[in-house]
């Protein structure tokens, strides 16, 4: 058994544990839901199905109602468009241009590194869900500013993290050697840098998405964030906040929706093979 | 020596200052430099074009921006925070309360949340690989990567809901005895220890980790210490200084879970008034609850760093 996991674990180049791989099964059961989620509901999301508010858990509604009576596995199932939908765009914006700054910070060195390390910094000592608070009064809550500023306020952790993998790699032999060649500076970013650093650069792109997401809730649940009749799920708890105290389901679920994407998101980077997580770490 | 450590902190704190300016920046920015003419959204939809270029004069918003960015700061820095829109009294007035009220929450949370943690996360260290020290660490990570609102949910079920030990979503400003006090407290503290204990156990659990895999304290187990005599004696007086550090970096948590546990429990407190500023658009009373969360934060920063540079001599050069 044992040499059979062995022979797997040398043809696949890596193996990923029984934790890690349920990690796995939820975030991808997430991602389908979020693809998928017009094609699932059981009833229009914007539909008052059910004349008793808050109403307990049913055959004819899985997970109960909201205070309006509308249908909270519909709402859930949508909500995840928006969380997953959002959140997945501003994580994939702000890595980049952390991740692409970092890189040309630590290859080009000088003073615009060092300027730019100070002001990024700086940015970083903004508390974060204040930042988003303060964006939201000045600007309003739109979907494309949600993504911007919550971008924004996650790419200066992104660029310091790239900055000192990039600013290790740098200084090994084959990229001085290929210095010596005469490359330009983009070819040693694109083949010499990035190749080492992809590994736990993508392992920090799922830890922040954590972050993102908890963010965006939190401003969802000071509804700041995605605006009714449209709801994520930090904005579902919000909305049905008042049914709390009888312990209704419709705030339940919607936290539990959250807690299940995040706790499985850091259960697969935890799990993920050591090789790929640090490798130059 | 000891000039040599002033320099240092003078370093930090100039650092800090500078980091204050561009934070200041990127708030005034944020809120100023944004399209949405503050002149046109106070006055209406319905407001001739006089008015608004009347009131935008008179509230120099028709001066350059970097101008308005001197004045802004230069009025922070002398203590003159503006007038609210909303209900045109001074911002100082408004925040003076409740800036009280929020630091009695920070402080009652920090003095159950810091010797929680450091007992939890000291033992957890202790008898690392444990059952014991994976149960924290199951605990830790799971409250870390769950958003807080859902922390407060969930005490609220418990504790109100199912207990029916203490008030649910209330608060109460008149306060009558010790035993009241101690209800109304109790909800947002024990929602905030959670938030930022989590953090601490993790740190101070990393930190102690870190001393015990020192040659010192492998040379105490070799030399047949207990392990609660290594932990004891040898490694925790070495960590005290990177546990000190953890201890301020996890208060920071605070300002973030602050905001979200003021409103769900209708604390009032700073954050809830800048909550409600939003909802308002308030500019000037927004501008200053965000700078004073950033001082207090970087404040937080630079007392980490402080006691990180006089734990460890090998930061001092």
């Amino acid at each position: 058994m044992k040499a059979l996991a062995a022979s797997a674990r040398r043809r696949t180049g890596f193996h990923i544990n029984t934790v890690g791989t349920i990690g796995a099964a939820i975030v991808l059961f997430w991602i389908v839901i979020a693809i998928c989620a017009p094609l699932l509901v059981p009833y229009p999301v914007g539909k008052i199905v059910d004349f008793d508010f808050f109403g307990p858990m049913s055959q004819k509604f899985w997970l109960g109602t909201d205070y309006l009576g509308r249908d909270i596995l519909s709402r859930i199932l949508m909500g995840a468009r928006y969380t997953v939908g959002i959140a997945f765009a501003a994580v994939s914006l702000a890595c980049f241009v952390g991740v692409a700054l970092g890189m040309i910070a630590a290859v080009v060195g000088g003073f615009f590194d060092t300027a730019l390390s100070r002001f990024l910094d700086a940015l970083n000592a903004i508390p974060s869900l204040m930042f988003g608070l303060v964006v939201v009064a000045g600007v309003g809550s739109s979907i494309p500013v949600l993504i911007m500023t919550l971008a924004l306020i996650y790419a200066p952790g992104s660029y310091r993290f790239a900055r000192s993998l990039a600013a290790n790699t740098n200084t090994m032999d084959f990229v001085t050697v290929a210095r010596a060649r005469g490359e330009g500076t983009v070819y040693i970013i694109r083949e010499e840098i990035l190749p080492n650093i992809i590994g736990p650069v993508l392992a920090d792109f799922g830890l922040r998405f954590v972050f993102i997401v908890l963010l965006l809730s939190g401003l969802s649940f000071l509804g700041l964030g995605v605006q009714p009749p449209n709801a994520d799920w930090g904005g579902l708890v919000r909305e049905n906040l008042a049914g709390l105290p009888y312990g209704a389901p419709a705030v339940i679920f919607p936290s539990i929706a959250i807690a299940s994407l995040t706790i499985s998101v850091n259960m697969l980077i935890d799990n993920l093979p050591t090789r790929i997580r640090d490798r130059s770490a | 020596m000891n000039s040599m450590i002033a320099g240092l902190i003078i370093r930090r704190v100039g650092i800090m200052l500078v980091s204050l300016v561009i934070v200041a920046f990127a708030v005034f920015a944020a809120t100023e430099l944004l399209p949405g003419d503050v002149a046109q959204i106070l006055l209406g939809q319905s407001a001739t074009p006089e008015a608004v270029a009347g009131l935008r004069k008179a509230m120099h918003l028709d001066q350059p921006a970097i101008l308005r960015f001197g004045h802004w700061l230069g009025g922070l820095v002398t203590g003159d925070f503006g007038r609210s829109y909303a209900n045109n009294r001074d911002v100082a007035d408004l925040i003076s309360g409740r800036l009280v009220n929020s630091l009695k929450l920070g402080a009652v949370t920090t003095l159950f949340s810091v010797p929680l943690s450091l007992f939890l996360g000291v033992t957890a260290a202790m008898f690392r690989g444990s059952f014991y020290d994976r149960l924290v660490s199951v605990f830790t990570v799971t409250v870390i990567s769950v958003p807080e609102f859902m922390v407060a949910t969930l005490a609220v079920l418990i504790f109100a809901v199912y207990l029916g030990w203490l008030p649910a979503l209330s608060f109460a400003n008149e306060v009558h005895g010790l035993g009241e006090l101690l209800r109304v407290y109790a909800m947002p503290v024990i929602t905030l220890s959670f938030v930022v204990s989590a953090q601490m156990i993790r740190m101070t659990r990393a930190a102690v980790i870190d001393t015990i895999n020192t040659p010192y304290v492998e040379m105490a187990l070799l030399k047949g210490a207990t392990r609660r005599r290594m932990v004891m004696r040898h490694a925790l007086p070495n960590a005290l200084g990177p546990i000190a550090n953890a201890m301020a970096l996890s208060l920071s948590y605070l300002l973030g879970g602050v905001i979200i546990v003021e409103t769900i429990f209708n604390y009032p407190g700073v954050a809830k008034l800048m909550v409600d500023a939003v909802a308002t658009r308030d500019l000037p009373l927004i501008q200053t609850c965000a700078m004073l969360f950033c001082l207090s934060y970087l404040l937080l920063i630079l007392i980490a760093d402080v006691v990180a540079i006089a734990s460890n001599p090998r930061l001092r050069q």
